[in-house]
């Protein structure tokens, strides 16, 4: 039987639809992207909370920022690439730093957007995001993470901002699976080596996993769908415990999860850091599946690399 | 707290501007020329126009103000002040590090200010969203955004004209402080508006032309804002920037330079001779 998959984008527009009976303050804004941002789910179903305002995602940022000076739960969905780099200052100067109640829900993150290329494969925006103060960075690694993330972080006041992914992935967690805002999920208690991944990069890395244990080596995957702040604790504890610490991403690893673990360890536990992700180069044209093989940031890459040493 | 009677408005427009010659100074730094300018406009909307109260500044039906062009707060907290929002005694740390009167508006730090603004023509989208929220409440209140007639020069200013529009946002009034001045020139040098009444009209907007320093017709023109119905509106209220100061009227050079004692001295006493 073939394993179920879906994409935290859709994910993210289920959760939306849904949560949108019981969450009355809850609206929503898009930039001309919501059958591709799935936003159109809530649109259905609400048509009076949704509010497309075209191609002009400067324009949303503000108008989502007016609506939560208001009492509103904005949800702002359009390309990564649009929200975080277009609209920047006004993600900066009308919503962090009010410290305003927007919920960013940024899809089509990294090279796994594929086939459109590097214009619309945004490989900044952690950097970005996280550099801002009030600001949470999130990242889901799949659907029961991504559905449990959009109801809770309707309960955390401020502005926050989701990467999610246009690539299909498995489902990893059970429904009764537990998280926490700002907690790194553990999975595996390996000693040989530890994959601190977020987003797509999770499944890649639990596949590597797999591969290794066949052949006797056994490493732990951390899932960090808390970016921002960073679950430092259990990064220290990983590094005191494991002989090897390796960072994997659909990102640069300027200013991303690699650069963010390098932050944590420099400071409190120094040690070295093997940092996978894009290096700083542009995307391309491809295969989802095609490119991350090429970045290197899939499971043969990791598998190859705690291999090697 | 409705003033109706336009000699009384101009009184208050003319201690806004004491406020505002005085902030400047005393901080060495500030936006005087667009502050001046829109003195009477913010008189007009304060004390005749918007509903608010000072003593629940978060009222949840209470009118919005958002001053896009938020260089001239100096314009908003004399305003805030006259209108008892903030004490008088908060002017003298405007800008500086022991107050909360930032160089530009903070929602956060000061009662009565509904926005923060200070990066150029991010105000308008904000009040939309505002706009968009009180239709939610069934219309429950009205929203005013001040723009500068440089600040329209931004990209963001023109998204926003046309979701003003396409939602029908007539809770929404506009106001351009149109005093043809920008740091570095006349704006129809720097960048020409040209037929301004002319783009927001074709933008959709019910444009409204008026003297911005004629009490008498600003009230008007917010009046007629308030009974337009299906379509936003905008007033352009041709303005002289530095206005009430002559040595500051009409000059881009005092855009954003405080006053050296002697010309404080002067400007006061030319603001004091006209109360």
């Amino acid at each position: 039987m073939e394993e179920s998959k879906i994409a935290t984008r859709e994910s993210y527009g289920e959760a939306l639809a849904l949560l949108g009976e019981k969450r009355k303050d809850i609206v929503v804004l898009d930039a001309d992207l919501s059958s591709a941002t799935k936003t159109n789910l809530f649109a259905q179903k609400f048509p009076d909370r949704f509010f497309d305002i075209g191609i002009a995602e400067q324009d949303m940022m503000g108008t989502a920022a007016g609506l939560a000076t208001c009492g509103k739960i904005p949800f702002a969905s359009t390309f990564a690439v649009f929200a975080a780099g277009r609209a920047y200052d006004q993600i900066r100067n009308s919503i962090c730093y009010p410290n305003l109640n927007v919920k960013i829900c940024a899809t089509h993150y990294g090279v796994n957007v594929g086939e459109d290329g590097a214009t619309h494969q945004m490989l900044e925006d952690v950097g970005m995001m996280r550099a801002l103060p009030n600001m949470t960075v999130l990242c889901p690694s799949d659907d029961v993470q991504t559905k449990w993330m959009i109801e809770e972080i309707c309960n955390t006041k401020g502005p926050a901002y989701i990467r999610l992914a246009r690539k299909k992935t498995p489902v990893i967690y059970n429904e009764n699976q537990v998280f926490e805002i700002g907690k790194a999920l553990q999975i595996g208690d390996g000693m040989d080596a530890t994959v601190i991944a977020t987003g797509v990069t999770v499944t890649e890395a639990l596949k590597a996993k797999t591969e290794l244990e066949k052949e006797g080596i056994f490493i732990r995957v951390l899932d960090v769908h808390t970016i921002k702040p960073i679950d430092r604790e259990t990064i220290v504890k990983c590094a005191m415990e494991t002989k090897r610490i390796i960072t994997v991403e659909d990102h640069q690893v300027v200013g991303g999860l690699g650069s963010c673990v390098c932050e944590v360890l420099a400071e409190e536990y120094p040690c070295r850091v093997e940092r996978m992700g894009i290096k700083d180069c542009f995307g391309k044209s491809g295969k989802s599946e095609e490119l991350m093989q090429a970045f290197e940031i899939d499971a043969q890459a990791i598998y190859r690399k705690i291999r090697k040493n | 707290m409705k003033i109706e009677n336009p000699e009384e408005l101009k009184k208050i427009a003319n201690k806004i501007r004491i406020h505002i010659i005085n902030q400047v100074y005393e901080a060495q730094s500030g936006h005087p020329g667009g502050s001046l300018s829109c003195a009477d406009i913010m008189t007009v909307l304060y004390f005749h126009q918007m509903n608010i109260n000072e003593k629940e500044p978060q009222a949840l039906l209470r009118d919005r103000f958002v001053l896009s062009k938020g260089h001239c707060s100096p314009a908003l907290y004399g305003t805030l002040v006259e209108r008892g929002f903030i004490e008088k005694e908060e002017l003298k740390n405007f800008r500086k590090l022991e107050g909360n009167l930032q160089g530009h508006p903070d929602r956060n730090k000061v009662p009565g200010i509904d926005m923060t603004t200070g990066s150029l023509g991010q105000g308008l989208s904000v009040a939309n969203g505002m706009a968009l929220a009180s239709k939610l409440e069934h219309d429950g209140y009205r929203v005013y955004c001040m723009m500068g007639d440089g600040e329209i020069e931004e990209g963001q200013i023109w998204e926003a004209a046309m979701t003003a529009h396409k939602y029908k946002l007539d809770n929404l009034c506009a106001i351009v402080d149109y005093n043809h001045l920008q740091i570095d020139g006349n704006v129809e040098e720097v960048k020409a508006l040209d037929n301004l009444e002319g783009k927001w009209k074709s933008f959709g907007f019910h444009v409204i032309m008026v003297d911005g320093h004629d009490i008498e017709a600003l009230i008007d023109a917010f009046t007629t804002a308030k009974l337009t119905k299906g379509k936003p509106s905008i007033i352009i209220a041709k303005t002289i920037k530095g206005k009430g100061v002559s040595f500051m009227e009409n000059k881009a050079s005092w855009h954003g330079k405080a006053p050296n004692k002697e010309e404080y001295e002067k400007a006061i006493k030319e603001l004091k001779d006209q109360s």
